[in-house]
């Protein structure tokens, strides 16, 4: 097969062994998008085949809906108590603050290049935005807790503390003390970092609107502002919601720049300046000192985050399959 | 109706400008258009806001990183954290080992497997696998990290090979995607050629099809080894990490850059912190490279998306 | 031509060669797959009994544990390496008390560490694991001190009771009066107290949540390297976060680690031990409760009941290795390097940074067991 003879053409011709080898490639592709499968379903058989013993021994609502989480040290045998509530909380609060501040800057971003900025300008920008989704999370944790946080966030979390805490109601949520890393540190960077994912799908639906229904609208003496809310907003408003939820997917799978920000702790508070733990960060911040038990304990975390993810994710793509599948987005 | 498509062609022109003699006198409308040049600041307040964070990023980790930056930078291993100077050549060895192991691994597997599904994949099978390739994407890769500790950490210890294998599964599905949407681009015409030439499937696949759609293939393995090169979580629980440079390819800790950056960010002292500014420094050029390289690999492409 | 092929089949090289490398290292030997890599080239010449101050070129140890002592390990290697033995090449991963154990048990690592002691449980099961016993001894003391934000609190005298009341919230303010007790010649102001303790899991909350669970009758909280605490405490993400928030907030009251309170010059408390005298966190003080703890041959012991001069807060530290299963290099290696570390050069390296080194009694128990290493062969 490689020593094919001179000439393009010839090259082309079936030969013998061309015979058998058609077969045999096949095979051999089929072969590597079935293992694709096989990778997954490994993937899924081996953990929770771990996390199993745990949900039997914590029950598995309890699991779940327990806050107590105290680990054990057996390497035999189940001691601790594994409720799980905390970190799944902390997911939660991270990633929906993270969304309510990514989403209207996505939407303004993805306007303004696809609407508004000059015809050169289009490209550049929609490059920079991107070169967001590069940016390796480690690099947004170092950041964040060295730089950002300290530096800009804090004395707003003070002002903020300060000015909203005695308000009734609203005021449990931003009631202090400020912990140094909490959940609003976490949401805030985690924001910039799913800023990129939103935006370019975004884009690619806010494009996908047909222009005659835009010159239209314009015609009927539409100002830009009427077409981009009435017409651009309200026809890619499925895939908008599909583009935030690819965001949300990564935003509850994001782990190191979280397990850097957000505190740490195994508790939860309704407080955003509360210093808490996520589920895929509390996996990194205390899988490597974990006992046995403890680790299969984490493993059923992630099974949780799996199952919650996969849920999200596949929503996502039904909304944007939905527009048409948008390319690239893989990358990032 | 016939004069329409004029307008399509040319670029939306705000409608106040044409018409804005026919409705200045209507008080409705002034307003409508003031709110709308309001939003359209909003818009640009908007666009710039979302550039501040890659500027004060850039702008931190070049200034900072500087400090420590230099030759010894990438040829000496990391001191104690509290002592100055050395540097990250074991992450950057272990990086390299590792994602180079884990490319092997995964983008030779992943075309195949795009291939399957371009040429072949037709019925169920092919859709079940490029449904389930998305939702692979979306796992988080601390979860990656996990299975592999699930599957072989117990039996045969960190290193090299696990770390790299968990990095392998995080790269498979966006090589998988990538090449499928690279091959989907070469032109039927070019498989209906070369069949005619009396080519059998897989020579048409080896000699036509892959190598039309070359750069649009390495662009999208250029973007896992970028996404690969950048992981920490999998790594942390696979790899474990190491103080000076290791070759084994299996059963002792391995190090990477990224793991070297975490855990010089979150201790105390002030020289291990600079040395993770430099590292961060060191980490995104790599990263910026090859997603730059990648772009412009796939912009002189015949075969490519836009 | 056939590219993709190819590739294929080198990575499916690469895999079998890996699992091929991965088997061999699983074979009860945790070494055998870096010794593939490194030739033990001087093997021969020291096989010999007494090779304590020339081990084999090339060697290298792999060890993980406590993060507690971890500044002080990374310099014992850096030195030890860079002035006694440029040929060694020793990794030290800190991931936790726990993790240490869970990692020498499992045979993943050359040595262990751990703020815990085995107990004779765990030893049992380390006998069954490897078909020879472990071996523990401790190597250092460290000390977790009280520091404020607040330069005038510099030297305040605290009991248990009053830190256990004071991170329980049952103490607010610093004119508490069992603050004022302890401090009749202080003038005492009517400023709120913000205590500060670490968010995440640490070495240091458990070495000071056990001291309170033993000595504090008041103590609710339990022991461990994490505990539920009660809302008005302020949390900090690793020492530098506790600090940060000391530093940030007037009236912060923390515990850290002795060797960042050093680094970072904060105001220590004094703190009243078992004797009743109160004691600074200074080293020779640390190095005195270790004097004055009642270590027995097995050294399974806790530093707790420390009375003289000694402060009251403080953790151990200790090394697992085994009496077997290690090849020579990676024996005599482990021998020279801890018995190099507690000796006077690493003495001097310890109390440098804010640890307190063996007293010479317990050195020479200490050296004993290190000796045991690989004794079986």
């Amino acid at each position: 097969m490689t020593s094919a003879p001179p000439g393009r053409a010839s090259a082309l011709q079936a030969t013998g062994a061309g015979r058998y080898a058609d077969p045999l490639f096949k095979w051999a592709a089929i072969t590597a998008g079935v293992s694709v499968l096989a990778v997954l379903g490994l993937m899924i058989g081996s953990t929770t085949a771990d996390a199993w013993p745990v949900f039997q021994y914590q029950g598995f609502v309890d699991f779940f809906v327990n806050d107590e989480w105290r680990a054990g040290f057996s390497r035999t045998d189940f001691t601790g108590e594994y409720g799980a509530f905390s970190f799944i909380f902390g997911t939660l609060v991270v990633a929906l603050i993270a969304i309510v501040l990514a989403l209207p800057l996505a939407l303004a971003v993805s306007l303004y290049i696809t609407r508004l900025a000059p015809r050169r300008m289009k490209g550049p920008l929609a490059y920079t935005v991107e070169l967001l989704a590069a940016v390796p999370s480690v690099v947004y944790g170092l950041w964040g807790l060295l730089y950002f946080v300290p530096t800009f966030l804090r004395p707003v979390m003070e002002l903020l503390s300060a000015a909203l805490a005695p308000v009734p109601l609203l005021g449990t949520f931003f009631a202090g003390p400020v912990y140094s890393t909490n959940y609003l540190a976490a949401g805030t960077v985690l924001a910039i970092m799913i800023l990129p994912i939103i935006t370019a799908i975004s884009r690619e639906v806010i494009a996908q609107v047909p222009p005659e229904q835009v010159q239209a609208a314009y015609g009927l003496g539409a100002t830009d502002w009427e077409v981009m809310r009435k017409i651009i907003l309200r026809r890619s408003f499925p895939g908008v919601v599909g583009a935030t939820m690819l965001g949300l997917g990564r935003a509850l799978g994001e782990t190191i720049a979280v397990a850097m920000l957000i505190g740490g702790s195994q508790r939860w508070g309704l407080s955003l300046f509360f210093g808490g733990d996520a589920m895929a960060a509390h996996i990194a911040n205390t899988f490597q000192d974990a006992a046995p038990e403890t680790v299969q304990a984490l493993i059923a975390i992630g099974v949780g985050l799996f199952i919650i993810t996969v849920i999200v994710n596949v929503l996502a793509r039904l909304l944007v399959w939905r527009i048409g599948r948008v390319a690239g987005d893989a990358a990032l | 109706m016939s004069s329409l498509p004029v307008t399509t062609l040319a670029p939306p022109r705000p409608a106040s400008e044409v018409s804005s003699s026919l409705r200045a006198a209507d008080p409705h409308s002034r307003r409508r258009r003031r709110r709308s040049r309001v939003m359209r600041t909003v818009l640009l307040a908007g666009m710039i806001a979302a550039m501040i964070p890659l500027a004060l990023i850039l702008i931190e980790v070049g200034r900072r990183g500087a400090n420590a930056f230099g030759w010894s930078f990438l040829t000496q291993t990391e001191p104690p954290f509290r002592r100055e100077g050395g540097g990250y050549l074991q992450g950057l060895v272990g990086t390299f080992y590792m994602v180079t192991f884990a490319t092997a691994m995964s983008v030779p597997l992943g075309i195949m497997a795009a291939v399957y599904l371009v040429e072949y994949g037709r019925g169920w099978l092919a859709r079940v696998i490029r449904f389930f390739t998305d939702v692979m994407t979306g796992v988080p890769s601390v979860f990656v990290g996990l299975f592999v500790y699930a599957l072989l950490i117990r039996d045969i210890g960190f290193g090299t090979f696990v770390g790299a294998l968990a990095l392998s599964v995080i790269m498979l599905p966006i090589v998988v995607r990538s090449s499928e949407e690279m091959l989907k681009l070469v032109p039927e015409d070019q498989r209906a050629a070369s069949a005619a030439l009396g080519a059998r499937r897989w020579q048409t696949i080896v000699k036509v099809v892959l190598p039309t759609a070359r750069p649009g293939l390495v662009t999208g393995a250029m973007l896992a080894v970028a996404r690969a090169a950048g992981e920490t979580a999998p790594l942390l629980l696979t790899a474990l990490g190491a103080l000076s440079v290791v070759t084994a390819v299996q059963g002792t800790p391995q190090s990477a850059l990224t793991l070297l950056i975490y855990d010089g960010a979150t201790q105390p002292f002030a020289p291990g912190q600079q040395r993770a500014w430099a590292g961060a420094l060191l980490l995104l050029g790599i990263v910026f490279v090859f997603t730059a390289v990648a772009r412009f690999v796939s912009s002189r492409s015949t075969v490519r998306p836009d | 031509m056939t590219a993709p092929i190819r590739a294929m089949l080198s990575m499916l090289v690469l895999a079998l060669i890996a699992t091929a490398c991965a088997a061999n290292g699983d074979a009860g030997d945790p070494t055998a797959a870096q010794e593939d890599d490194q030739q033990p080239a001087a093997a021969e010449t020291d096989v010999d009994d007494d090779a304590d101050r020339a081990p084999a070129a090339a060697a290298s140890l792999d060890g993980a544990g406590a993060t507690f002592p971890t500044p002080l390990f990374q310099d014992w290697i850096f030195e030890y390496e860079a002035e006694v033995n440029p040929e060694a090449s020793i990794n030290y991963q800190s991931i936790g008390s726990g993790g240490g154990i869970e990692q020498f048990l499992s045979q993943t690592v050359d040595f262990g560490s751990s703020e815990r002691y085995l107990d004779d449980e765990t030893l049992t099961e380390a006998q069954a694991a490897r078909g020879c016993s472990a071996i523990q001894f401790p190597v250092v003391f460290g000390a977790v001190t009280i520091a404020f934000h607040d330069q005038e609190f510099d030297d305040l005298i605290l009991d248990a009771e009053t830190i256990a009341a004071i991170f329980q919230r049952e103490i607010t303010t610093f004119d508490d009066p069992a603050i004022a007790a302890l401090n009749p010649d202080r003038d005492l102001p009517d400023a709120d107290i913000i205590p500060v303790h670490r968010s995440d899991g640490s070495g240091t909350t458990s070495v000071f949540t056990v001291y309170l669970d033993h000595t504090a009758d008041n103590w609710e909280l339990g022991e461990g390297t994490e505990v539920q605490w009660p809302s008005g405490t302020l949390g900090g993400q690793g020492n530098e976060g506790v600090t940060a928030q000391i530093q940030q907030n007037p009236g912060g009251l923390g515990y850290v680690n002795q060797a960042y309170a050093l680094e970072n010059q904060l105001p220590t408390a004094r703190v009243v031990n078992d004797d009743g005298n109160a004691i600074k966190a200074e080293l020779e003080n640390t190095t005195e409760a270790a004097e004055e703890a009642e270590i027995p041959g097995s050294f399974q012991f806790d530093i707790l009941d420390i009375g003289g001069e000694g402060f009251p807060i403080a953790g151990t530290n200790w090394i697992f290795a085994w009496e077997c299963g290690y090849d020579d290099d990676t024996a005599a290696l482990l021998r020279d390097f801890w018995s190099w570390a507690v000796s006077e050069e690493g003495d001097s390296l310890a109390l440098d940074l804010g640890y307190a080194p063996l007293g010479s009694a317990l050195k020479d128990d200490v050296l004993a067991a290190v000796e045991r290493i690989n004794i079986q062969q």
